[in-house]
């Protein structure tokens, strides 16, 4: 046990000086090593921002895994009444203690810019959608659980339209004109917070609440009933992703339930309880993209190993005097083997280290977050530790494999031909 | 009890397409503790296979070769390579010193293959036996910058940095001139009587095998006895 540790400590000692001696060589052999480490684990890393700005879009257009979407619709294409869908809704959300579900409306509202008046899209929603969305702020806040209550509506409005107003601090409780027509006067609504845009959008658009928008409903005629674009309510509750399934099957039937006629019958309307996350299409929907990038780092460390093979072999051939006196002074083969495996092996985890502290600054660097995350991330993954352990992981099986070819040539070496020689 | 016996050894080798070429042929030598033995040959008359014999570095094709009484053949590859490190010290005509380190490191560097205080107490050695060749003051010293009877030097204090029980000399003022080659092979002469090791100098200059007690001639494979006389006429013949 003694010897086998100080064997250990010796050939680490031996790499140590072999490197350190020829460092030139070294950190020539080196830098392809370390640039295909920084290379897989950037790859690596940027893959995990890129899944994860993949995710978060997805999760903002259809909500987090599990999100179920309620809709009901009559066979004859009557309306559904929304009361009563709205009751059960609520009903059911309390009943099973769920925290997110939130109404869904698309709807337009007028609002006048310094430009002219614009119809902006706009998105009533519960307070709940902003975590259920990852809807993410840049100024200001989402709506507050008990903004229901305030008598003005609040809005959350996109980075174009706050600009439109000129950017107002959000300190002073900038307001906007809803719906104002002809020389009636409109809602006035308070903005309490601005969301950032993705580079594609240039339109106008704006969250506010479901409840507020019913009140305005309630108070003017004009504001749905006009309005071309405003759609049906959707609803839609994240819940746990291992009880969706069971629940779905429990929603469907509860909504059923509350709109069948008083007969018995549900009068021909269909209730529909369906997941659209992503995560329903499987268990990885991001496999390929995975597959691909990591396809990509794996070719990128094979050409790295392959130059360090190259130059270990050369440099091995060069040794072969120092092999001879090291045999000659005690050394066994297997401590050779060792000390030029270890050498290889020390060399490659400090290159994979540099290489690995270069990917982090690549990837953790506004720059390239901005680049990757295209205005979409709101969470920016840490630099994933799973990147920087495969990168040293890599580099020490890079080094072993390298060093595996020049300690078999190193052993065959004939001491005292090496040494007179 | 001697230290090292070679009874009727022979070392043969097969070329390829080629019939087997005995490079030694019924060596007989035995190395007490405190011996000091020169054995002189031409070149290709065997000395770099009985060197690789005496070290322990190869085996004989037929014969006994005992170390410390006990047959050669009967300790694995890893324990001969052990035995060697702690037992036997050698010195190269070429120094063969290890580049880019430094005259401490060099004689650090067989005890990175000793265990236990003499491991981890190296450097502490490695100073102390430098101090004894007289060269404390050029520990720091890279091989470049010493001259030939300081490295030869420093090559001497590596080989017996392990305190070894039999040191080999393969011509070791081949490459010195003859006065710095005479007080190396004093040194080499003092510090083996002072720590009781055996000394086996190959070389074909006649002053340095005289220094020896039991002189030994080989040529082509057959090691014999020499008398000082006898040495005399060998050496005037290999020179």
């Amino acid at each position: 046990m003694r010897r086998a540790f100080t064997s250990l400590v010796g050939a680490v000692i031996e790499a140590w000086q072999e490197l350190r001696v020829h460092r030139t060589r070294v950190l020539l052999s080196l830098i392809g090593v370390a640039v295909a480490v920084c290379s897989l684990t950037t790859v690596v890393a940027l893959g995990g921002i890129v899944q994860q700005a993949n995710e978060e879009l997805s999760e903002r257009q259809s909500g987090r895994p599990a999100s179920l979407y309620v809709s009901a619709y009559s066979n004859d294409g009557a309306p559904v009444d929304s009361s009563t869908m709205d009751a059960t809704w609520s009903e059911t959300l309390a009943r099973y203690d769920i925290d997110y579900g939130s109404r869904v409306m698309q709807t337009t509202q007028a609002v006048p810019f310094t430009t002219g008046v614009v119809q902006v899209q706009t998105q009533a929603v519960d307070q709940p959608y902003g975590e259920m969305h990852r809807v993410r702020l840049s100024e200001g806040a989402w709506f507050g659980p008990d903004d229901d209550d305030l008598l003005a509506p609040t809005l959350v409005v996109n980075q174009i339209f706050w600009e439109r107003l000129g950017s107002p601090d959000l300190k002073t409780h900038p307001t906007v004109e809803l719906g104002a027509q002809g020389g009636s006067p409109g809602t006035t609504a308070v903005i309490v917070g601005v969301y950032p845009v993705a580079s594609y959008e240039t339109e106008p658009a704006m969250f506010m609440l479901v409840d507020h928008l019913a009140a305005m409903k309630a108070a003017s005629s004009t504001v749905a009933v006009e309005d071309p674009y405003a759609g049906s309510t959707q609803y839609e509750m994240w819940v746990p992703p291992a009880i969706s399934d069971q629940l779905m099957e429990i929603v469907k039937r509860d909504f059923s339930s509350a709109l069948a006629t008083p007969g018995g019958g549900t009068g021909g309307i269909q209730v529909d309880v369906y997941r659209q996350d992503y995560a329903q299409y499987g268990d990885d929907p991001f496999l390929v993209t995975k597959l691909v990038v990591g396809g990509i780092a794996v070719l990128v460390l094979l050409l790295g190993a392959l130059g360090l093979v190259n130059i270990a072999l050369v440099t091995v051939k060069q040794r072969v005097r120092e092999i001879g006196i090291r045999r000659s002074f005690g050394a066994t083969a297997g401590r050779v083997f060792f000390a030029v495996m270890m050498e290889s092996v020390v060399a490659t985890i400090a290159a994979g280290a540099v290489g690995v502290i270069a990917a982090i600054l690549i990837v953790q660097n506004p720059f390239t977050m901005d680049l990757v995350g295209q205005g979409l991330v709101s969470d920016f993954p840490p630099f994933p530790a799973e990147a920087a352990l495969l990168g040293l992981l890599a580099a020490t099986v890079v080094g072993a494999l390298a060093g595996l070819l020049p300690a078999l040539v190193a052993v065959r070496v004939k001491v005292i031909d090496a040494i007179r020689y | 009890m001697s230290l090292l016996e070679l009874r009727d050894v022979t070392r043969t080798v097969i070329p390829p397409d080629q019939p087997a070429l005995t490079i030694l042929n019924g060596v007989d030598l035995t190395v007490e503790p405190g011996d000091r033995i020169s054995i002189v040959g031409r070149s290709g008359s065997g000395k770099s296979t009985l060197l690789n014999l005496l070290g322990l570095l190869d085996m004989p094709t037929s014969g006994l070769l005992t170390f410390d009484d006990r047959p050669v053949k009967s300790y694995s590859g890893a324990a001969r390579d052990r035995v060697r490190g702690a037992q036997i010290g050698f010195v190269f005509q070429q120094f063969n010193l290890l580049p880019g380190r430094t005259a401490l490191e060099n004689v650090a560097m067989p005890l990175l293959y000793a265990e236990g205080k003499a491991f981890w107490r190296r450097k502490k050695l490695a100073a102390e036996m430098l101090d004894e060749v007289g060269l404390g003051n050029r520990m720091d010293s890279m091989p470049d910058r010493l001259s030939g009877g300081e490295q030869q030097r420093v090559a001497i204090a590596r080989s017996l940095v392990r305190g070894p029980r039999l040191i080999l000399a393969d011509e070791p003022t081949g490459a010195l001139d003859l006065d710095t080659g005479s007080s190396v092979m004093q040194l080499i002469d003092d510090v083996a009587t002072r720590t009781g090791a055996a000394l086996v100098t190959i070389t074909h200059d006649p002053a340095i095998a005289s220094r020896a007690r039991d002189h030994f001639r080989l040529d082509r494979g057959v090691l014999t006895r020499v008398d000082e006389v006898e040495l005399a006429t060998a050496s005037e013949a290999l020179s």
